[in-house]
């Protein structure tokens, strides 16, 4: 479980996260939604420790992250995996070694392990026989995928996605949304999603949060937010025809 | 305005560079890195050093050779001056700065496409050092190799100019003969030491201007400019204060 207590974060003279408390809970998909430019990748970026926050307390299972020296920040990060919005593969290595990196650099494990696991991990999001490939020889979706396999290759119990798809076609997004929803149940992750696809919403949301103007406008359950008064959610979540519609039908 | 800039830039600098000499997380994939890092940074410079040491030397030589036509200096003179401004000068601070341009560019554009395609924040999430694991190999891999590099050049500056004397200037036994006069083997030294710092100059000030990069694919190219324009500035200085320390 991370819980967030009255966080905020500012960028010079700006205040870019407004005091958000919450919590995201083991075994859940969690989304964070809002419009581009709300804060959400700031807010993740916070969650996981790229951003320090200039007040406020993230708790991890009850250790707290800014409190931790560096040695307990490393091991608390290899236990996160994170899915980056341009999906961050290392270009310099094949699809193998981007999804063992993080096992060459923190366990044990012998050679013949290593590729089990990265067989594995690569197996469990559908991709096959690309092993030895370089990341720019994949399409979209695919280093999407290699980006979800080297996040869950040191089994974390914590997972960040950033606009996990965000460039894709349609699809291959609700393949990649319902991917995370069954590693998040399968293995009883604590996962964190960034979006802005309302199709994600209505196909994974287990718990969202709505973020306007860098604080917390709403936060609810997935079929609470199709029936939810509050104006800024409905504005954002029904501004499409297609969720006018599908609203009134419900 | 500008030394407070300059004065905070370089803070940053030193901090970067207190976060890069850490202990590595894991040995092997360091090893790795600073193998693929000398391949990659070192070994493929040998051949623009090559090819530049050869056609220098011979144009050293012959200048020399116009500038000293007097009968009352013996032709064996050219090689000594030839062989000084080799080694003294061309092959530690005229090579290093062209590996400025070279090395420099190289390691400013891949750190910071790096940085501003969230690689390095992907490593700094996976609970890696992102400053020692990305930077530190290049760093040693550089300060262990171009000095290599830069005995290649002596050798291969001289070659040119034993080249450019047999191909009619003057006698080569004379070349051969100046070579051996008068010769200091502490001028190697004082090269060597150079070479070693202008190595650690050229790495870190390149690795600096690419690891901090913000925005996109245009500041990356604005970056990797500067990290050339600030190493060889850095160059030229440190061979100065070296120079003044090691030679007065």
């Amino acid at each position: 479980m991370i819980e967030v207590r009255d966080i905020q974060k500012k960028f010079g003279d700006t205040t870019v996260l407004k005091g958000i408390t919450t919590s995201f809970r083991q075994g859940v998909t969690s989304l964070i939604i809002g419009e581009s430019g709300a804060g959400k990748t700031v807010f993740l970026k916070s969650l996981v420790g790229l951003h320090g926050i200039d007040q406020g307390e993230i708790f991890y299972d009850d250790r707290q992250l800014g409190k931790m020296n560096e040695d307990e920040q490393k091991a608390l990060r290899t236990e996160m995996g994170m899915v980056f919005q341009g999906n961050a593969l290392f270009d310099s290595l094949n699809i193998e070694e981007n999804v063992i990196f993080a096992l060459n650099m923190f366990s044990e494990m012998s050679a013949a392990e290593k590729k089990e696991r990265a067989d594995f991990c690569l197996e469990r999001v559908n991709l096959k026989g690309v092993n030895n490939r370089k990341p720019a020889e994949l399409s979209g979706g695919m280093k999407k995928r290699v980006a979800i396999a080297r996040a869950i290759a040191l089994n974390p119990k914590y997972l960040f996605c950033d606009e996990p798809n965000s460039g894709l076609d349609p699809r291959t997004a609700i393949l990649i949304d319902n991917l995370l929803q069954e590693i998040t149940h399968e293995f009883n992750i604590t996962t964190v999603i960034n979006t802005h696809d309302m199709n994600s919403v209505v196909e994974i949301g287990e718990h969202i949060i709505f973020i306007k103007d860098g604080a917390k406008a709403w936060e609810g359950g997935g079929d609470e937010i199709l029936h939810t008064d509050n104006k800024a959610v409905t504005e954002f979540v029904f501004s499409s025809e297609l969720f006018r519609k599908i609203r009134e039908k419900s | 305005m500008f030394l407070i800039t300059w004065i905070r830039t370089l803070g940053r600098y030193w901090l970067m560079l207190s976060r890069t000499f850490r202990k590595p997380e894991n040995w092997n994939e360091y090893k790795k890195a600073f193998f693929r890092d000398l391949d990659h940074l070192g070994v493929d410079s040998l051949g623009i050093v090559a090819v530049i040491s050869i056609f220098v030397g011979a144009v050293v030589t012959i200048q020399t050779n116009y500038n000293l036509q007097d009968p009352l200096i013996p032709d064996y003179y050219v090689a000594l001056a030839v062989r000084e401004s080799i080694i003294l000068e061309f092959s530690p601070t005229i090579v290093s700065l062209i590996l400025a341009g070279k090395v420099g560019s190289n390691i400013a554009s891949t750190l910071g496409s790096m940085r501003v395609s969230e690689q390095i924040d992907a490593l700094e999430v996976m609970g890696v050092n992102p400053h020692a694991y990305l930077i530190m190999p290049k760093v040693v891999a550089l300060v262990l190799f171009n000095p290599i590099l830069i005995i290649i050049s002596m050798f291969l500056g001289v070659i040119g100019g034993y080249l450019a004397a047999y191909f009619g200037i003057f006698s080569t036994q004379d070349f051969i003969t100046g070579l051996q006069l008068e010769f200091n083997a502490y001028y190697v030294s004082y090269a060597l030491i150079k070479t070693v710092v202008f190595a650690f100059l050229i790495t870190s000030i390149s690795a600096f201007y690419g690891f901090f990069v913000k925005g996109g694919a245009i500041e990356v190219g604005v970056n990797a400019t500067k990290a050339v324009v600030s190493s060889s500035v850095a160059i030229i200085v440190a061979n100065y204060v070296l120079t003044q320390i090691l030679l007065v």
